[in-house]
């Protein structure tokens, strides 16, 4: 007993001496906490923090990426430790509710109005953009980059192989799909063992349906969720779901993806990283093997996700955070990391020689169309409503009962504003 | 070094006593409770401390990122007994541990009494029977996730047949009577997580049974064939009794593990479409990590907490009478 107690001591003596160093290091070191740890956005962050270290060799830089889809875990994390007070230097955060509703809301971060008039940035990232990250009049965060979320991704061959045209209209998108189901292929592939998928799909019908304004007003309460639009959008989505494939519930979107490389189905309603899976994990040629086109009745609409960094406060190293952001805010790291990711940049003027074709034809359409922000990404509203609003699709996914969408939304929505 | 010290506490019958008593103690004692009291103190915080602080956030308004202490009575818990998906990881839980013990319970038993024949090559076969505790829920649910999937698999197989492959993802509830808000019964979905569990635990129950069978007396069994039992009475007369108190500790064992059950359920099929599959858990750990419902999160701890208590309480009651 005394043995393995001196050993223990010995051991906790040669440990705290070996560990002193790395302390004195690691309250200069700039923690850079975000959720990609996947294929291309992984190396998209190492690009970027290799271009930072060039720049700036004094100052060390920690990757803390937590790894966990859609950064559930990364999240969990990050929550415990903005209560333990013992923010990261700089984290990943969603733009819009997730960032102003949470962590503003919560009163911890700081504001970055400073460095957008040092920068220059502010007609440099679209406004609409700006005032995602922002509440109150006060900017909070710097975008990186832009996903978007109504795309409508179809199977070139199968489409040409039955004379097809990708659908622009929900009317179009039903014809379609009643041809392809009396050939025997899926119409729409859905992959909603994680529910997100779902939402993902009613989003983009209820924009697509009650049009830019109307859907905004949906997430400030000047339009409630029992409006006859919303019903007639649950309708919509309750009819595209009986052309979905039947082991929908067992398959994640990588997996609903798949069936459209295949060809056992034609279509899939996702955000523009499936196009990152296709070509980089599927082999897949851009506007070759498959083709998209904006989900129905969203043309020139945007269905926006964005991640952005921002500052926390109680953070030592402000100016070594300030240095960060400004390379994550310029032309530079914006297309050091984006091409790699396979999303675009956030700023207007970068260089569009640096994207494949579907990203030089998303860059051309961010600039024009109007934005919207994501549900199910918690851009359109807090994460607690987006949980409710998770289960309750995942309900009607199964039961297809219109009015206990419309119920559950609605009350979710009234215990928002408490 | 805990008994020696126990005894000292106990035999004292008034507080005189065992002040006098613990006045006696020699340095070995004192070492000894010095030796402890570094995990008193912990286990004291680290788990009956952060009980206390569930218990009590779980009944308070902190649903949000902003922490909300202020008292909100038991409205997180009516809250949960009205919510559908609640009442669905109820059901779920209460026909998942059903199954799941009785699965355990029969498997391990037959295993164990083929095992118990005297075979040849038992080693390998007692091997094969126990690896699966090795691995752990996660990679079980994986592997299981891919050999149950519609897509892959076993469900191959079904299909060439022409057997309905959907019985995985099925929403089905049989018989399904409608109560309060869910339909009761028995979720299809389940039977496919309780194959994946029972594979990993069996051998568990396989190894307490084997142990139990064989530390029966080859005499009794002698006696008994010489009274001119069949072995089919030996088994059910003389031997399954003898093992009976076996099969308490493992139904208590595996009921805990299945009220908490956690990383199977979550690597393997998710919540479930229409929440089929879903358990206090995962539920537990959406809704307090994506939802920010912290309070919910906490009522749900609790209540799993108080379920498994219904199972541990009186087996520990139980066991320290059996002590003294």
């Amino acid at each position: 007993m005394i043995a393995l107690a001196f050993t223990l001591i010995l051991s906790a003596c040669s440990q705290s001496s070996s560990s002193e160093p790395d302390n004195k290091k690691s309250s200069g070191k700039l923690e850079i906490f975000s959720w990609w740890t996947g294929a291309g956005e992984e190396d998209g962050l190492k690009a970027l923090i290799k271009l930072f270290k060039e720049k700036n060799p004094d100052i060390p830089v920690e990757n803390a990426a937590v790894a966990g889809g859609a950064g559930t875990n990364a999240k969990a994390v990050l929550a415990s430790r903005m209560q333990g007070n013992d923010p990261p230097a700089t984290f990943q955060v969603h733009g819009g509710a997730e960032l102003n509703d949470g962590w503003v809301a919560a009163d911890k971060m700081e504001p970055l109005d400073d460095l957008y008039d040092k920068e220059g940035w502010k007609d440099k990232f679209p406004k609409q953009l700006i005032d995602m990250v922002s509440k109150d009049g006060k900017i909070y965060s710097v975008p990186v980059d832009i996903h978007r979320g109504n795309v409508l991704w179809f199977n070139k061959k199968v489409f040409a192989d039955n004379n097809l045209q990708a659908p622009k209209t929900f009317d179009e998108f039903f014809k379609v799909a009643d041809k392809l189901k009396a050939k025997g292929i899926t119409p729409l592939a859905l992959g909603d063992k994680e529910p997100w998928t779902a939402t993902m799909i009613f989003e983009n019908i209820l924009l697509g349906t009650l049009g830019n304004e109307d859907y905004q007003k949906l997430w400030t309460g000047d339009l409630k969720f029992d409006d006859p639009k919303v019903k007639k959008s649950a309708e919509t989505f309750k009819k595209m779901l009986s052309y979905v494939n039947d082991d929908h519930s067992s398959r994640n979107w990588q997996d609903a993806s798949q069936l459209v490389s295949k060809g056992d189905a034609a279509m899939n309603i996702m955000g523009d990283w499936a196009k990152g899976y296709f070509v980089n994990d599927l082999k897949l040629k851009v506007n070759e093997d498959f083709g998209w086109v904006a989900t129905p009745g969203s043309e020139g609409q945007f269905m926006i996700i964005t991640d952005t960094f921002g500052l926390p406060k109680g953070v030592k190293n402000v100016k070594d955070v300030k240095q960060f952001l400004s390379l994550l805010g310029s032309v530079e790291g914006q297309d050091a990391f984006n091409p790699l990711k396979g999303s675009i940049p956030a700023r207007t003027d970068a260089d569009e020689s640096k994207y494949d074709e579907y990203g030089k034809q998303t860059i051309k359409e961010f600039k024009e169309a109007k934005l919207a922000p994501s549900l199910a990404h918690g851009s359109a509203a807090p994460e607690g409503f987006v949980t409710k609003a998770n289960q309750a699709v995942n309900i009607f996914v199964t039961q297809k009962n219109v009015n206990q969408l419309i119920d559950s939304l609605n009350q979710a929505s009234s215990e928002l504003k408490k | 070094m805990e008994p020696k010290v126990l005894p000292s506490f106990q035999s004292g019958s008034s507080l005189a006593v065992s002040a006098k008593k613990r006045k006696k103690w020699n340095v070995d004692q004192w070492l000894s409770f010095a030796f402890i009291l570094p995990s008193i103190i912990a286990v004291a915080v680290f788990v009956y401390g952060f009980i206390a602080w569930s218990g009590y956030v779980s009944l308070s308004n902190w649903n949000s990122l902003v922490p909300d202490l202020s008292f909100a009575g038991l409205k997180n818990y009516l809250f949960l007994f009205k919510d559908f998906r609640f009442q669905a990881d109820l059901r779920n839980t209460l026909f998942f541990t059903l199954f799941f013990i009785l699965a355990v319970l029969f498997m391990g038993l037959l295993l164990a009494v083929f095992l118990d024949q005297k075979i040849r090559g038992e080693s390998l076969f007692r091997n094969i029977f126990f690896f699966p505790m090795a691995l752990s829920f996660i990679v079980t649910g994986v592997i299981w996730q891919w050999l149950l999937n519609p897509a892959t698999g076993v469900n191959l197989f079904l299909k060439k047949f022409g057997l309905d492959s959907l019985w995985y993802t099925s929403v089905t509830v049989i018989p399904g009577i409608q109560w309060s808000k869910i339909q009761f019964g028995i979720p299809v979905a389940v039977i496919a997580v309780v194959i994946a569990a029972a594979w990993q635990m069996t051998g568990f129950s396989v190894a307490m049974y084997l142990a139990g069978l064989r530390a029966i007396p080859e005499e009794i069994r002698e006696a008994a064939r010489m009274d001119g039992a069949t072995e089919f009475q030996i088994y059910r007369k003389i031997i399954f009794p003898m093992v009976a108190p076996i099969t308490v500790s493992v139904v208590i064992i595996m009921a805990h593990i299945s009220l908490k059950i956690f990383d199977l359920i979550y690597a393997m099929t998710g919540p479930g479409a229409n929440f089929v599959t879903d358990v206090p858990g995962v539920y537990m750990f959406e809704t307090t990590f994506r939802g920010n419902y912290y309070a919910n999160g906490a009522a749900i701890s609790i209540i799993m907490l108080l379920s498994v208590a219904i199972f541990i309480v009186p087996y520990l009651i139980s066991s320290r009478k059996g002590e003294s």
